[in-house]
């Protein structure tokens, strides 16, 4: 390419050290691949979680093996079990401390909507006390479904407008 | 399990108020309240009884009189059998019942279940404190007139309650229990109910 004045177009000898994006599509792909879920595990969906983290499905693939067990380090809560009435407090109140932006999974049938439990010491899904973004069904899910739920919310983080919330928050 | 034939005699010459309780497995006994805690310990130290296998109580509906009955189920791990002790509380809008806890240290736990569910009161509990639901919970989740969904109640914690702006929501009976239906495919036998006179969507009608 030739032209008068090339510092205005390309120069080939800063080829690799830009890279032109929108700062949306920066934003949202650090998130997408460093998502640190908060284990909410609360039942028998808890132990599928672990195996999710285990060698043979290794969400490590996905960026997202670094389970935080504090709620001030993680971004992905994954409400893995029934909410009872006496949990559901905590999980609120975990929920709070996470720092914004936070996303949420709710892991299997007694987290989605109670479950089998239709009774008076649970609460009948974790939406009831806040915002889910992805549900997964199964009784338990199997892994896969978990790590499919994952890449649901990945998916979902991409397309977020991440940086108009930031100057708006 | 072999059967303690002889342990219906011994109680019978030792405590003549009880009488011997219909029972299909083990020998059980009726015992008025205020005699249960020295039949508990005349079992356990006499007739070797030494293991309080399990402390419940009944609730036979609001309408019966006397209402609440406490049962102990003890085990021998000398003679390797049960023996089932039930008394009946003498209150039936207040019930009561003495604590085993001087006797098992194991039963502190059962009793905090039985009151929290029941609403017995086990006089002489070192820390009756609900186990399974939370504390300020008004209801008694076993007693015969609650309901098997629930009854809306606030949330436990003040703070979140404001936080959520949603108090505790019954679940929806929805004709429950529920059950599974044999002999259907897989997809069609899983526990539901049978029954949507009421569910979320629809309020309960009062």
């Amino acid at each position: 390419m030739v032209t008068a004045n090339p510092e205005l177009t390309y120069n080939s000898k800063i080829e690799g050290d830009i890279v032109v994006t929108r700062v949306d599509a920066a934003i949202n792909w650090v998130r997408t691949n460093s998502m640190w879920p908060m284990p909410m595990g609360l039942a028998c969906c808890a132990i599928e979680l672990m195996a999710v983290a285990a060698s043979r499905f290794d969400i490590a693939r996905f960026g997202a093996e670094v389970m935080r067990f504090s709620p001030r380090q993680a971004d992905c809560m994954i409400v893995a079990g029934t909410v009872t009435y006496k949990m559901a407090p905590v999980v609120r109140r975990i929920y709070d401390q996470m720092a914004s932006p936070k996303w949420v999974i709710a892991m299997g049938a007694c987290a989605s909507s109670g479950g089998m439990y239709r009774s008076y010491a649970t609460l009948q899904g974790v939406d009831r006390i806040i915002p889910v973004d992805v549900y997964v069904s199964g009784c338990p899910p199997r892994p896969e479904a978990l790590l499919d739920a994952l890449m649901k919310l990945q998916g979902k983080v991409k397309k977020e407008r991440s940086f108009s919330k930031l100057l708006s928050a | 399990m072999t059967t303690d034939v002889a342990i219906t005699t011994a109680v019978a010459q030792q405590f003549p108020s009880t009488t011997p309780r219909a029972s299909l497995d083990c020998p059980a006994f009726n015992v008025p309240a205020a005699e249960a805690l020295a039949l508990l310990q005349y079992l356990r130290d006499a007739q070797g009884y030494d293991f309080l296998m399990d402390l419940t109580a009944v609730d036979w509906s609001a309408e019966q009189s006397p209402r609440f009955t406490v049962v102990w189920h003890l085990y021998s791990s000398t003679k390797h059998c049960y023996v089932r002790v039930a008394a009946a509380c003498p209150a039936d809008a207040d019930p009561a019942m003495p604590t085993a806890t001087g006797l098992w240290a194991g039963a502190d736990w059962h009793e905090r279940e039985t009151y929290d569910m029941l609403g017995i009161k086990f006089t002489g509990h070192p820390d009756l404190r609900r186990i399974l639901m939370w504390d300020g919970y008004p209801y008694f989740p076993l007693r015969k007139e609650f309901p098997l969904a629930g009854l809306p109640t606030e949330m436990s914690d003040a703070e979140i309650n404001e936080e959520i702006k949603v108090g505790v929501i019954s679940a929806p009976m929805a004709g429950g229990p529920f059950v599974a239906t044999p002999g259907e495919p897989m997809s069609e036998a899983e526990p539901r109910a049978k029954d949507e006179a009421w569910n979320e969507k629809k309020e309960k009608p009062e």
